[in-house]
């Protein structure tokens, strides 16, 4: 991966687009779906689409591809209510369950007649299966997980950013001579759009045009998660999450403790998961979930790049950390510097009275 | 059974440190290790192999040095290696990359068939999960990605069953081989290396191909000319120019510091509140 190795020379500034390619425009959402409902990273998507495309002054299209009936198609009108001026549909039984080759086939096709020249698709299991056998059968350029996505307006080009060498570093992809662009983006990573119930737009169907003898793969079975019990993190409305400064595990009782009056979910910082102290599902950051609570708080964590990019966008951060230097005060929108195990309980009550009085008057 | 692994040596991301100063990286004493996605992949196939026989073939494209990872990959059991390495490589991005494996296997297979490849869902360094759907739509293989389970293997059949994860569920699939695998983590643990492996390991001779012998036929499809993506700039991630409002009341008795932040963060955010409410009910 090219992406990882020496920064190469920094690409030439001003580039002539060939004219076939020039040809390709407006941007385009993958909606993804999944057992009739749609992933939220799609609308997340949707909303960021809207800029590059109000930015480059084109379309903004959702791409829905499903089985034939009303449950696909109210996935068009959502797409248009997120933002999208017009859905691409393409309806067919062969689509019902996401498979690699019915839907690689499908979005190509797609590209290939309508010619977009921003293509973006969530980074999730089903999205980067897609992703990466699209842009290979386009033989196009796709920038995975990208973290911030602009348009270059000096040749409109798509400038993805996105972490590299573990998240120490930053670095701004581009793909000038081919087309579409893609790029993969992780959920939770960029804001919701508004849902606006009056917004319309047109609908464009087209077929796929293959036969079920013709696909290799089959679906034997669909196993849903029990999510009863599961940790929620990435949608929660609050989150308490605890780090190696918790010290034991014992200590960590206290941010169940903190949670528990919050109705907030736990969450944790990688050295803690690995030591078995919470489920993997807990883990906040580059590797493990992308969140953006409205309140964050961070207990005995240093605020380390890697946890970082999984919370910096909550909209209040407060950090408890026993070190004034810990880079987490860099970022946090208040700080505590103190011992976390006499901080904890301190905050854990202050929030119970405050509940409570709060409770009291309605 | 055939089976090819694609491993990657990967720097150890745990120990690269950025410089401070120049926003590069200090790559000085930085282990370089296997990929550790591709570890499971590597003892995903081992097993097949325990099972129903056959060999595995290990695949690696990098500098020189990348032998080391095969070599590992050797003390485990894998009982072939080929490193793929050619300057012309140099700066290849996922496209290039794949279009290289998938040239190299299809080397590979001139020897003996190929039935299965794995390649590791992702890498540590590159982190796009897209070298492996791009080997198999390149070999026209059917894709498997995030596989939890091989649930069934039937060589005479030529199919395979396995448990695929999906967002919010598990896929049970059926598809013929050949077929590119990439295996979830925790799927299973490395074995470890056994005393004569290692001594394997150690005197294999692994094959290194050039170009040529990877059998590129189209130059202008690796390295930088055959990449699409670009990097236009590496950069620090900016610190935010507001640092946190740090809370100290004049007493710092604990109790008070909790007061005072809780009356700041409520007057900033009122309808917390009501969020908390809904979440956590009266009982608490
Ligand atoms: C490729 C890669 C991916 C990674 N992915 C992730 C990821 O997804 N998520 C993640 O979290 N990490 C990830 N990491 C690890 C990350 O680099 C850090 O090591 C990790 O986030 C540090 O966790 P921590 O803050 O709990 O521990 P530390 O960095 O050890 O920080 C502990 C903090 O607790 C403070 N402290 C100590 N005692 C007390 C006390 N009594 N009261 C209050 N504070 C106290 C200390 O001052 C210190 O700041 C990844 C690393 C790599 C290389
Ligand atoms: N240079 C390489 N040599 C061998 N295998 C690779 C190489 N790059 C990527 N792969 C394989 O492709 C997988 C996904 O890589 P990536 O798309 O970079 O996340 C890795 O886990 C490897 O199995």
């Amino acid at each position: 991966m090219s992406e990882a190795n020496e920064p190469r020379k920094p690409a030439r500034k001003k580039v002539e687009l060939d004219p076939r390619l020039a040809a390709y425009k407006g941007v385009w959402v993958f909606v993804e779906h999944e057992r009739g409902s749609v992933h939220p990273v799609s609308w997340e998507l949707m909303g960021e689409g809207r800029k590059l495309a109000d930015k480059l002054g084109v379309e903004l299209a959702g791409i829905v591809m499903g089985p034939p009936g009303e449950d696909t198609r109210k996935f068009c009108r959502e797409a248009i209510r997120y933002g999208a001026d017009l859905c691409y549909l393409m309806e067919d039984n062969l689509l019902s369950d996401y498979r690699n080759e019915p839907y690689t086939k499908g979005m190509t096709d797609l590209v290939n007649a309508f010619q977009p020249e921003i293509l973006l698709i969530g980074a999730t299991t089903l999205g980067r299966d897609l992703a990466g056998s699209v842009a290979t059968t386009l033989k196009t350029g796709l920038t995975a997980d990208c973290t911030e996505l602009a348009i270059d307006m000096e040749n409109r080009s798509l400038a993805a950013t996105r972490p590299t060498f573990g998240g120490s570093l930053l670095c701004t992809i581009v793909t000038l001579n081919y087309r579409p662009q893609m790029a993969t983006v992780r959920p939770r990573v960029m804001a919701m759009p508004d849902y606006d119930e009056k917004r319309s737009g047109r609908t464009i169907a087209h077929p796929l045009g293959m036969i079920e003898t013709s696909i290799v793969t089959k679906v034997l079975e669909y196993i849903p998660d029990n999510l009863q019990g599961k940790p929620q993190l990435a949608f929660a409305d609050i989150i308490v999450s605890g780090g190696r400064g918790m010290k034991k595990p014992e200590n960590f009782q206290l941010i169940w403790n903190l949670a528990k009056v919050l109705g907030a979910e736990v969450g944790a910082t990688r050295p803690i998961v690995q030591a078995g102290w919470v489920e993997a599902d807990r883990q906040v950051g580059q590797s493990g979930k992308t969140v953006r609570p409205k309140l964050y708080i961070a207990a005995g964590i240093s605020g380390a790049i890697q946890h970082r990019v999984g919370m910096e966008d909550s909209d209040v951060i407060i950090a408890i950390n026993s070190d004034p230097e810990a880079p987490i005060f860099d970022f946090a929108t208040y700080g505590i510097v103190g011992n976390a195990m006499v901080i904890l309980p301190a905050l854990t009550e202050a929030f119970r009275q405050h509940l409570a009085t709060a409770r009291l008057a309605g | 059974m055939h089976i090819v692994v694609c491993i990657k040596q990967v720097p150890d991301s745990a120990q690269i440190r950025v410089h401070p100063v120049t926003n590069t990286i200090m790559r000085q004493g930085v282990p370089a290790i296997v990929n550790p996605y591709d570890l499971y992949s590597l003892e995903e196939a081992l097993r097949i192999k325990d099972q129903y026989g056959g060999r595995v073939t290990v695949l690696s494209m990098g500098p020189p040095q990348a032998d080391a990872a095969l070599r590992k990959a050797i003390s485990f059991g894998a009982d072939d290696a080929i490193l793929v390495t050619d300057r012309a490589f140099a700066g290849s991005d996922t496209l290039a990359t794949s279009y290289a494996l998938a040239s190299a296997i299809r080397q590979i297979e001139k020897d003996i068939p190929v039935d299965m490849v794995f390649a590791g869902k992702q890498t540590i360094d590159g982190d796009t999960a897209q070298v492996g759907p791009g080997i198999a739509k390149r070999l026209d293989m059917q894709l498997l990605t995030y596989v939890s389970a091989i649930r069934e293997l039937d060589l005479d059949g030529k199919s395979i069953i396995v448990e695929r994860r999906a967002e919010g569920g598990v896929q049970v699939l059926k598809t013929r081989l050949p077929c590119l695998v990439t295996v979830l983590e925790g799927t299973n643990e490395m074995r470890f290396a056994t005393m004569s492996n290692m001594f394997r390991a150690a005197r294999h001779p692994l094959k290194v191909w050039d170009k040529e012998k990877a059998g590129i036929e189209d130059i202008t499809k690796i390295g930088l000319k055959g990449s699409p993506t670009i990097v236009s700039k590496v950069f620090a991630p900016s610190p935010k120019s507001v640092k946190a409002e740090i809370i100290d009341t004049e007493s710092n008795q604990p109790k008070d510091l909790a007061v005072t932040l809780l009356a700041k963060l409520f007057t900033r955010k009122p309808d917390l509140v009501r969020d908390i409410a809904k979440n956590a009910p009266w009982s608490n």
